[in-house]
Parts: structure tokens; sequence; C-alpha cells
């Protein structure tokens, strides 16, 4: 598959447009839930690549360990244990960054370049320009990302742009035994996916579905999810939103507006002065001894 | 694996019991998924707990732990009263068709020649009925009520739904449905897979678990199909390896028997062991034993082994009884065994009854570790506070570490499952002192040879005359080894065709075992091995993927043994007349002249169809055995006993016979046997995806995605006992008791057996008081020093328990 | 005395002064800084800050300064920023006071209500934007809160600076239109005809006698 180096089309906190005359191809991760075995091995391939070692936690009554996503754990198998249509189901989630064509993160950001969308969809967060603010966390639907206790910096998954932006497939991909994790264009990815909901329709999972939610714009990290009709089961939000707050705090248009009103203030100002001058006490007030 | 791993793919229905390959060996895992992708395959998951197999599962069974035997006797009644077998296969390729001994017979949990004051069995009459001329005799129509296929139906009738169902605790309707499913495979084009591990063998009945899924297997003809087999999945890399080289006490390499003081002379050891075909014209390959064992004779003494002196068989240690791990470590305890070496192995974690082995292992005189890892039985002799509570000062044992290498540190050859011997290149050198376990061995050897050699001693000949060709005696290489197992030509070895030809000349590798002799011109250090290092070179490191059948066989990648035959038994994947059972699993086949197709066949590749030579050609009687005859310790059927351990106190099939009489206990362990009154509970112990066994608690990654030690209870035992998930509660059997916290879940649930509630209580045994993760107790503090009959494997998978709130406890 | 203005009066004590001075401040500082985060227009004040990261470490900080000083100093302004009726004449002629056609704006006490509006408008805006602030502010406070109510506080949090800005804009141009009242926040006197001329009903309170 071509990978091309790895165009920047979007960033936080920045107002020019980057150039966008090359078409790369848009990949996306498809995770297979119904081939999934809950092995782990995303998990440590990923602290293997990124070098990322978590503490030695405790057993909190679940196999989800450590216990929840952090700077030093980007990927994160969650185990749900939940009847559905009166049979039990272990529900595993690799959790994570989904790289939505519209990330929330990446609206809230107020920090220039801390967060960019690859022309190929990967959304990544650059620690470098990250002022820590945090704004990312609020933005996410999907309450993906987290600051570090270190460094205050934001983390998430990469979608290891890193290996992609040379033509490899991100580190979990290439762990996964079973085949759970395949990477490729996004249209093959969702081919491939249709194709599946008919071998797991004929096994009874009726309302299987892919879940690439278009409420923000799809993803470039998609889920098989045999019960599709309850994705909250597995622990995904049923319809993940932007949502109008964020599209309004964030907005760039309110802020151009915003900017424009103290400029005008300013300017409103000058004018005044420039028309009516300094408000004086006349010289007929006379100097009256007290 | 009669099978291999890839061939997972071929199967219509997965049947995953006794194993748990989703946690225990994901890589291999993904071939079940493929067959289910791929090949729409159903997979069936019975097991005391609902695993990650059972989440990915399209039928799953909550079983009673101890309780497969009742479970897959209940199939084989489906089985035979649905008639959903393969006829055709039934009576043309097992021994449904031959006639027992009259006086073989069955009655209250007991075969025939039961000897209560010795509780042993007389085996004599499990045997055929012979003719004239020592040949069994046979009932093709199968009517004869005393042909194994009437005796068979006889035996599991007693398997009925409803008993099944009330001794297991699996629901009538769920058991029947998966009756249905493996069912299906009775068709020639539809084959199952059955795949099992520990949770079959590490029961007091494991080898007839195992026995059980052959039978059915046999019954639905799905031996020597790909996509069928009954498939081991090994624990350990390189536990396949470690059985085929035999390095256990009653083998030696190539699974030949180690001889036993009841066979004074070479004569007498091949005699016993060297079978006479029981049908006409059978080829009963087992015939070539003298060949294998002269060979490993000459491997092993060299030039020393000669024909006038028996090959020095007289060097060879003879067995008084088995050295099993349980025998040894009841002999330690009786303070019988002054020394112990334990090479790669953590026996105080891996052996029943903790508290036993702490005791026996403080009256050695010395133990020596030789492993990469600091394992807990290198440090038994020290306190670590209420996880291993010793006091040092009274222990005398003086204890040596022997830093050894971990795999990807050495060159070699690793046996996978699938019977494939992979060469792997060593990735990184080793730490410190670390050297690899050949180096360790060999140091030690040269070091004692000169011993004998300067002090003499006790029976100095089998130590100064044992062969030892190697480049650096201190050093033998992985290479010079493989090529000593494979064997060579000791002299020019004409080729019995053609007498202008030689199969190898002098000092040649050889191709094939079939090139050995039993005159002392070959020698080979495991038979099975030969072909892996031909005069072609390493055949072990081919990595050609290339799958030219697209049944996923890839002769040209690795080596497999036999013969790099990659399915055993692949004969009979056709019928009688040499065709495919299935079109579209052509996989070896008569095209006229020769057996043919995509794998080495298992047969005589000229035998044409008719004459009849049947497909099991390792077997005296050619084919596959339904009834076992006396190749198993307590009976030649399969037949349900309760563990040691029962939650029931009687045995619902045979109220004679509670648990396998023939199986393993000592008499100080059946003291330290618990009843249900004082533990209610059913205890099985198992494994994580997340941890290998003792080791990769010593690896940080491992240590941060399983951190601490828990026991899996049910929500309904957890609220019967007020336990919250999180909390710290007590488990106890017999034997001692152990500190953990408890995970409450939804997997396990409570069974119905035989008319009362019963809890299941699942224990993941991967932490202990050394390694990353948080301290824990080791399990096997709770589990009973009981051993399977025919392998003395541990029953680890069921026994009773008591839990409770730790601080309810302490108050 | 010596003060060339002739006779003057304290019109901001000394306490008021440096309160207010001080106020000054931390608001240039949390401008400067919320602008920043405000628009990547003004992103690259984060420098004068040390960088965009120790930006976000004084911007709360100084917020919590902002509140500090700002609510004793509002609470000791109360009095004199109560609204008479009199006010209500100044908001009706308010276009032309700013076209300085000076009609009857009525008794303007120490502050005109203009004055008075920029005041109690500050008081729930800084308070609104201390709550929202801490909403936001990590690591402390914000991983005690949703991302839905961070959303909101974030926009909050942004409205109200705008207005805040708009405020203090229209304050500041009114301290440099309306001559000596910088002067007078800086010296704390002003001339007794500033007095007379811009808060007569102040001037009235102070010296006792008619401002006309």
């Amino acid at each position: 598959m071509p990978l091309q180096s790895l165009d920047v089309i979007n960033q936080s906190a920045k107002t020019a447009v980057p150039p966008q005359a090359r078409h790369t191809l848009e990949v996306a991760k498809l995770i297979d839930v119904s081939r999934c075995i809950g092995c782990k091995a995303c998990q440590s391939a990923c602290m293997e690549w990124n070098d990322l070692r978590d503490e030695v936690g405790t057993m909190d009554g679940a196999y989800t360990n450590p216990p929840d996503l952090s700077d030093q754990t980007w990927t994160l198998m969650r185990f749900n244990e939940a009847e559905v249509n009166g049979t039990l189901n272990w529900l595993i989630l690799k959790d994570g960054c989904l790289h939505c064509a519209d990330p929330g993160c990446l609206k809230a950001c107020p920090a220039p370049g801390a967060i960019v969308q690859y022309s190929n969809g990967i959304v990544d967060f650059h620690q470098e320009n990250c002022i820590g603010c945090g704004y990312c966390t609020a933005g996410c639907p999907f309450h993906i990302p987290r600051l570090s206790k270190r460094d205050s910096k934001a983390y998430k998954c990469t979608l290891c742009s890193d290996r992609v932006g040379v033509g490899l497939e991100p580190a979990c991909i290439k762990s996964c035994p079973t085949q759970a994790l395949s990477f490729g264009s996004k249209e093959d990815m969702l081919f491939q996916a249709e194709h599946r909901l008919d071998d797991l329709r004929d096994r009874g999972f009726v309302n299987a579905a892919v879940y690439d939610p278009k409420g923000v714009g799809g993803t470039h990290v998609v889920y098989v999810l045999p019960h599709g009709d309850r994705p909250e089961a597995y622990g995904l939000p049923k319809d993940p939103q932007v949502g109008p707050v964020l599209r309004v705090w964030r907005s760039g248009l309110a802020r151009a507006a915003g900017v424009a009103t103290m400029f005008a203030v300013l300017v409103a100002g000058i004018l005044h002065y420039m028309r009516h001058g300094p408000l004086e006490v006349p010289p007929d007030e006379k100097e009256t001894k007290p | 694996m009669t099978n291999h791993w890839v061939d997972i793919k071929n199967a219509d229905v997965v049947m995953v019991m006794g194993g748990n390959p989703a946690e225990a060996h994901p890589c291999g895992f993904k071939w079940v998924i493929e067959a289910k992708v791929k090949n729409r395959a159903r997979l069936i998951v019975v097991d005391p707990r609902f695993t990650r197999t059972a989440a990915v599962a399209d039928q799953f069974a909550q079983l009673r732990p101890g309780t497969d035997i009742a479970f897959l006797g209940g199939v084989i009644n489906y089985l035979l009263s649905h008639d959903a077998i393969q006829h055709e296969y039934v009576k043309a390729y097992t021994n449904a068709p031959f006639l027992l001994r009259e006086d073989y017979g069955f009655a209250d949990g007991l075969f025939s020649g039961w000897d209560e004051a010795k509780r042993t069995y007389d085996k004599t009459s499990w045997g055929y009925e012979l003719d004239k001329d020592g040949y069994a005799k046979v009932d093709p129509t199968l009517q004869d009520p005393r042909c194994v296929y009437q005796a068979m139906k006889r035996h599991y009738a007693r398997y009925t739904p409803e008993l099944v169902s009330s001794v297991t605790g699996v629901p009538r309707d769920g058991f029947l449905e998966i009756c249905k499913t493996i069912a299906t495979t009775a068709a020639p084009e539809r084959t199952m897979t059955s795949l099992y591990a520990l949770g079959w063998t590490q029961h007091s009945v494991g080898s007839q678990n195992i026995r059980a899924m052959a039978c059915i297997q046999l019954l639905l003809g799905n031996m020597g199909m790909p996509g069928g087999g009954v498939n081991a999945l090994r624990g350990h890399s390189n536990i396949q390896g470690l059985t085929d080289l035999g390095v256990m006490s009653q083998l030696l390499p190539g699974y030949l028997g180690c001889p036993t003081e009841k066979d004074p002379d070479l004569k007498a050891y091949l005699e016993k062991r060297t079978p006479k075909a029981l049908r006409p014209g059978q080829m009963n390959y087992w015939q070539n034993y003298p060949k294998f064992m002269v060979s490993l004779l000459k491997a092993t003494f060299g030039a020393e082994a000669r024909k006038e002196n028996d090959f020095r068989y007289d060097w060879l240690p003879k067995n008084d009884k088995t050295y099993d791990i349980l025998a040894a470590f009841e002999l330690m305890h009786q303070g019988k065994v002054s020394g112990y070496f334990c090479q790669g192995f953590n026996p105080l974690a891996a052996v029943p009854d903790k508290g036993k082995l702490t005791e026996a292992l403080s009256k050695l005189r010395y133990l020596v570790t030789i492993d990469p890892l600091v394992t807990e039985t290198s440090t038994f002799w020290k306190n670590h506070g209420e996880f291993h509570d010793v006091d040092s000062s009274k222990i005398g044992t003086e204890v040596f570490r022997l830093p050894s290498t971990c795999f990807a540190e050495e060159d070699g050859s690793l046996v996978n499952s699938g019977r494939w011997l992979q060469w792997h290149w060593k990735a990184a050198d080793p730490p410190g002192e670390a050297k690899s376990d050949a180096d360790i061995i060999a140091e030690l050897f040269v070091k004692v040879r000169e011993l004998y050699r300067k002090e003499g001693g006790t029976f100095p000949d089998p130590i100064l005359g044992l062969s030892w060709p190697y480049k650096i005696p201190r050093a033998p290489s992985p290479e010079e080894l493989a090529r000593e197992f494979n064997g060579w030509a000791l002299a020019d070895l004409p080729d019995p065709k053609d007498k202008t030809k030689t199969l190898a000349k002098e000092g040649e590798q050889l191709a094939t075992f079939a090139h050995l002799q039993d005159d002392g011109t070959t020698a080979a250090g495991c038979w099975i091995f030969t072909g892996c290092w031909t005069q072609n070179g390493n055949q072990m490191a081919r990595r050609d993927p290339a799958d030219p059948s697209g049944l996923g066989n890839t002769p040209g990648w690795a080596w497999s043994w036999p013969a790099n035959r990659r399915i055993l038994y692949n004969r009979a994947s056709a019928d009688p007349s040499g065709k495919p059972w299935d079109p579209n699993r052509r996989f070896v086949f008569w095209n006229g002249k020769r057996w043919t197709g995509a794998d080495v066949p298992d047969y005589r590749p000229d035998a044409a169809p008719e004459e009849g030579l049947s497909p099991f050609i390792m077997n005296a009687e050619g084919v596959g055995k339904l009834f076992a005859l006396g190749g198993m310790a307590e009976g030649p059927f399969p037949e349900h006993y309760e563990p040691f351990e029962t939650p029931l106190g009687k045995n619902p099939f045979s109220p004679r016979s509670i648990s396998n009489p023939a199986a393993r206990l000592y008499p100080g362990d059946r003291e330290k046997l618990g009843t249900a009154k004082e533990f209610p509970f059913v205890a099985t112990t198992y494994r994580l995806t997340e941890h290998f066994h003792y080791w990769t608690k010593h690896t940080r990654i491992a240590a941060v995605l399983q951190p601490e030690a828990f026991v899996e209870i049910g929500e309904e035992l957890a609220k019967l006992r007020g336990i919250r998930s999180g909390d710290r509660v007590v488990v106890r059997s017999r034997r001692g008791q152990i500190k953990v916290k408890a995970m409450v879940t939804k997997r396990i649930r409570p069974l119905k057996v035989e008319g009362q509630e019963l809890h299941t209580v699942g224990l993941p045994i991967h932490w202990g008081f050394e390694g990353l993760t948080k301290p824990g107790y080791l399990v096997n503090t709770l589990t009973p020093f009981v051993g399977d009959a025919n392998i003395q494997t541990p029953e680890f998978k069921a026994f009773l328990v008591d839990v409770q709130k730790a601080d309810v406890r302490q108050a | 005395m010596s003060d060339p203005r002739g006779d003057l009066i304290l019109r901001h004590t000394n306490r008021a002064r440096v309160t207010h001075w001080a106020v000054a401040i931390a608001f240039v500082f949390l401008f400067l800084s919320g602008l920043a985060l405000f628009h990547p227009f003004f992103f690259w004040l984060s420098f004068v800050f040390g960088g965009g990261t120790l930006m976000r470490v004084i911007h709360p900080l100084a917020g919590v300064a902002l509140v500090l000083l700002f609510y004793p100093y509002a609470a000791s302004h109360l009095h004199d920023n109560r609204w008479l009726p009199a006010d209500d004449s100044w908001v009706r002629h308010m276009f032309a006071y700013m076209r300085k056609e000076h009609a009857d704006l009525g008794e303007t006490g120490k502050y005109n209500a203009g004055q008075k509006l920029m005041f109690w408008s500050m008081v729930p805006i800084i308070g609104l934007m201390a709550v929202t602030g801490v909403m936001l502010w990590q690591p402390w406070f914000a991983p005690a809160f949703s991302s839905g109510a961070r959303r909101v506080a974030g926009l909050v949090h942004a409205a109200c600076a705008f207005v805040m800005f708009v405020g203090i804009g229209v304050h500041v141009y009114a301290a440099i239109w309306t001559k000596g009242s910088i002067d007078a926040m800086i010296r704390g006197t002003v001339t007794r005809a500033w007095a007379r001329f811009h808060h007569p009903g102040w001037y009235r309170e102070v010296t006792g006698k008619d401002a006309r």
C-alpha cells in the first residue's frame, strides 16, 4: 500500500491553510471485535514501540489493566461482562484514539500545532507544542487524551504515525495474532468490515454493524461490533458528536468576530477622540478656595 | 497434535475442551479464527469458566471441573444412539468390528480383572479374541454382541443426557445442542478438530479424557483428515521437544521405553516391545523397534556398542519403578534423595502441595537450579513473609544457581505442538555469566568423567564409555547435537532394492529413519528426528511458505517429525479405495500407481488399495482403537470417575468406584484430601494470556498487564460469602491456604449438580514471591498430590476449597 | 500648598490606588495570556510569558490574584456604587455626554452611572470567570469535571472574557478621554474644578459646598 509522507492538512490553532495539492490515501485501522480474544498483544506492542511503561498496578475487579488510559497507556483492552438478549457476553474492546475526521481535540486545542491532522487521516499530538491546558480532553467525545502527571502534556495513540509515515503498519496491527486488527485504506477497511457482517449475521448477530460514527465525520479507527445496536455495551458512545457547545466555543468565526470587536473598540475610541477630543474641565470652571 | 496449527483452519467445527487456546495459545488461536472467518466454522467451548475462548465461541457450556468423561461419554452415546457416525470409516479404519475376549466385562464402575485386595487390574481379559493364527477375529457387520462396537454401545448407553446433565451441570438442552453440532461432522466432507491442553491432562483421569475424544473422532471419521484430529496444545516451548527426546524417567528418545529391571538383556527388552501384527498382512511399523533401539545405542556408546556386547544395553540404567515428578518429590519428602538438579523447572510452584514440596526440598543436601530467572525454587530457603514463611536457619540445603540462557540467546531448534522442528537463531548475547543448558551440562559431564577416570568409583563404564564426539567437549554446538539426533551411516548401506546403489555412504547423514539398521551400521540419537539434518543440510532451517494444496500444508517450511509428515494417519483421509473422502480435501490419495498428495503418506507408498493394508500402521491391528486393550491403566473404555476431591462424595455413574481406581496417590497424601463438608466449592487452576507460567512476572510489561493475584468467583458465591470485587479473601484447601483478591464475575455461575447448587472457584496461577508483579501466594499451596493413572500428571484442575473474606477470618 | 494645580481634593486613597493598579496588572496579565489562547492571531503573546506552557501555568494564578484583589476592593466600593435615581438620568443622556453636549446629568456622585455599570458588570463576570476558570484548571481541578461541563465552562469563560475586554476597553478609554482621571488614580487627588465638574454630588459631599 502506498503511504506517502505525512502531509498536514489541519492544525490546532492555526489560521493558515496548509498545502493540500497532493492527494494521499486515507488510512484506517479496523478493529474486528468478533475476532478479538483480548490477549493484549496490541497493548504490549504499543508499550514496546512507543517506549511506554505504566506502573505495575493492582487487580481492580476486572481483566482491564492498567485500569485506565494514561500517558503511558495509549491503547487499553477493556473487559465488560454484559447480558445481551439473555446470553452472557464478555465484550472486549480495544480502547484508544479513533482518529476522527472532525477531531474534537484539535478543535478545542488553543496551542498552534500541538494537534495536527495528516492527509491520511491520522490525528497526532505534538507534545513540544502542547501547553498542557487539557482542552483536548474536554473536546474529545470518546474520552481518550490524557495529561501526563510527569510533564502535563497530552498523550494518546498516534496510530504509529512514525511507522505509517515510512510505509509500515502500526505496531498493534503487527502484533495481533488473530487479525482482529487490520490496517489499510479506509475504503478497503470498510469493505472488509461490511464483508464480516455477513458472517456475523449468519451466526445470529442480526444487529452486527460497523462503527464509523458520522457525528465526528467518521473515524480512521473503525470497529466491527457484533452487537452493533448497542455500542455503549462495549463502552463506546452511541452517537458521538463534536457538539454545539464545542463548535461555538472554539468557533473560528466567533473568535474572529471577537477579535474584530476588540479592534473595533480600539478604533471607536480613536475616532471618538479625534472627533470630540478629550473631556476636560471647562476653563470657566473657577478654582475656588476652600 | 496429530495435525498441526495451520490445519485448524480446515475445520468445520472446532471443539475446545480441556483447554483455553485464546488465552494460553493466542498465536495458534489465529487458525481457529481463520476457520471461523474463512471456513464458516462453528466454535464450541466447554469449560468450567467463560474464558476468552468462550468470548468468541458460537456455543458454550459451563462444565463442572473433572466431569469431562461424563460429557464426552454422553457425546459418544449420542453419536451411537443417533447413528451419527461415519459408517464406512468406523468399519474399515477402527477396531469396531473386532471381537473381544469372552471374559471381558464391565460392572459397577470396574472392568474385568480387578483385584480388590491388591487394588490393581489384571488386564488379560481386555483383549481381542484371536484365531488359531494369532490374528484378531472380526465381525464386519458389527452385529456380534462381543464386537467392540456393541461393547462400546452398551458401555455408553448409561451416559444418558439426563445423567450427563446432572453430573456435569451442563443443562440438558445445551448439551444436546453441542452434540448436534458435533454430529454434523460424521459426514465425510465435514471435519471437527479437537483442541485440548492441560485442562484435560491435569486430572486423575487425564489420559482417558483424551482417549474419550479420540474415540469420538474415530467414530466421526475425523482422524487423519485435514481439519480433524486430536490436538494437544503444548504449554512450554519446548515441551514437545522434551517428550520427543524422552527427557522423562520412563522414556528414551523417540518414545522408546526405558529399560526396566524386568528386561535383563536387549533381546528380552526388544521382544517385549516389538509387537506382532494382529491382522493378516498389517504393516505394524513398531516391528522396526530393534532398528531404532540399536541405532540409539550406537549413538549413545559409539564404538563401544558392538553386536557381541548387546550394543552395551547393559550400560543403560534399568528402572525399578517410574520416577515421575510426584514419585521424585515423594522420595525427597521421605528423605531418600540427597541432591536434585532442577533445569528449566520451578517445581516449588509447578508441583502440587507447596507445603510438602518445601519440606521435601529442605531435606536435600544440595539443590542445583539451572534457569535464566530467579525461580521460587531457587529461593525456597528464604523467608518471604506471609507468601513463603520458612525458617531459613532450619534449612540445610545448599543451593547452587547456574544462570542459563533463554531461547533468544542461543541457536537451536524448538518443536512446536504440530511436531515441527523449527530452527531458530540467536538474537542477543546472554547477560553476565549465563551459559546455554548444553554448555552447563557438558562442562559438568566433562568434569565428572575426569573424576571417574582418575578415581574410578562404582561402575564408571557407562560414563567413560559414553560417546562424546563434539569438537569442543565442554560446549557441544546445537548443530552437532542436531546432526547426532538425525543420525548417520557407520558403513555404506546398500539399497535392498538395487544392490548397485547405496542408501547412504559411511559417514553420511541419514535421509530417513527407514534407513536405520539393527546391525550397528547406523547411529541415530532420536529416530523420529531422522531426516531433520540430512546430507542436504539443516531441514529445520527451511522457510518456504509455499502451500501448493491450499490446505495449509507447507512441506518446505521447517521439518516435521516423522518423515516431514504434517498430518498423522493421513492415509485415513481417503476411503478404502484410495479416493479422498472429501473432494475438497484431496490430501493423500491413490493415483493408480502410488500414494501421493499434499503430504507424505503415513503408509507404504506402493500399497495398492486392493491389498487391504489398514491405515493406522503404528498399531498392530492397523486400525484406530476405540477399545484400548491393555494400553491404559484404568480400563479400555474411558469411564467417568470423580476427582479425588469430589463435591458429591459419590460417583453417580457407578456407586462402587468413586475415583479412578488406578490413579497415583501416596498414603500420606490420601490423608490430606478434603471433603465437601469442610470445603464446599470446586476449584480449578489455570493460566491467563498475560503471563507464561511463573516466568513473565519477571518482565515489566507482562507485570503491568496482569499485576496482582486474584481468585475468580461467581456473583452468587460472592453474595453467599458477602464478598465484593477487590476484597481480600482467604482460599483454603485441606493442604493450606492463600490470601488473594477476589474478582467477582458473571462468567462463573453456580451449577445444578445432582440436585444441589454447586459453586466453582477459579484460581489463576501466575504469581509468586519473586518477580516484578505484586507478590502473591503460590497457588499450588492448595492443590492435591494426586496423579493420573497412566502418566501421573497431577490433578490441578479439580479439587475442593472454601472461600471467605480475609478480614472476617482474621477477626 | 505648593501644588501648581492649586487646592486639591483626595479622590482615591493610597490603598485604593495600589489595589486598583494591582488589579490592573493582573488583568493585563490575564488579558494578554487569555488573548493568546483566545485566538491564534495573538498566540505570539505567549512568548511574553516564557512560552505557552508557562503562560498556561501563570494564567490561572493571575486569575486567583485578581479575584483576591478585586473582591475586597469591590466590597469597599459598594457604597459609592449604589444605583441612585440620578444615575437613570445619566444613562438617558449618555450619548449626549459622549458628544460632550452637556445636558443636565443630575447629581453625579463619586462615580457616574457609566462607572457604576462597569462596576456592577465586573462583579459577576469576574466571579463567573473564576468559577469556569477553576473548572478548566489543569491539572488540579479540571479532571473532576466532565468533558461536557468543561466545554460549557470554556464557552462561558471565553464569552465573559470578551465582555470583560470590551468593558475594560471602555473603562480605559474613558480614563484617557476624561482628563485628570488617570492622574487621579496615580496621585490620588483631583482639582476642585474637576470634582465640581465631573462629580458635583461627590464634591458637595466632600466639601459641603454646592457645585454651582
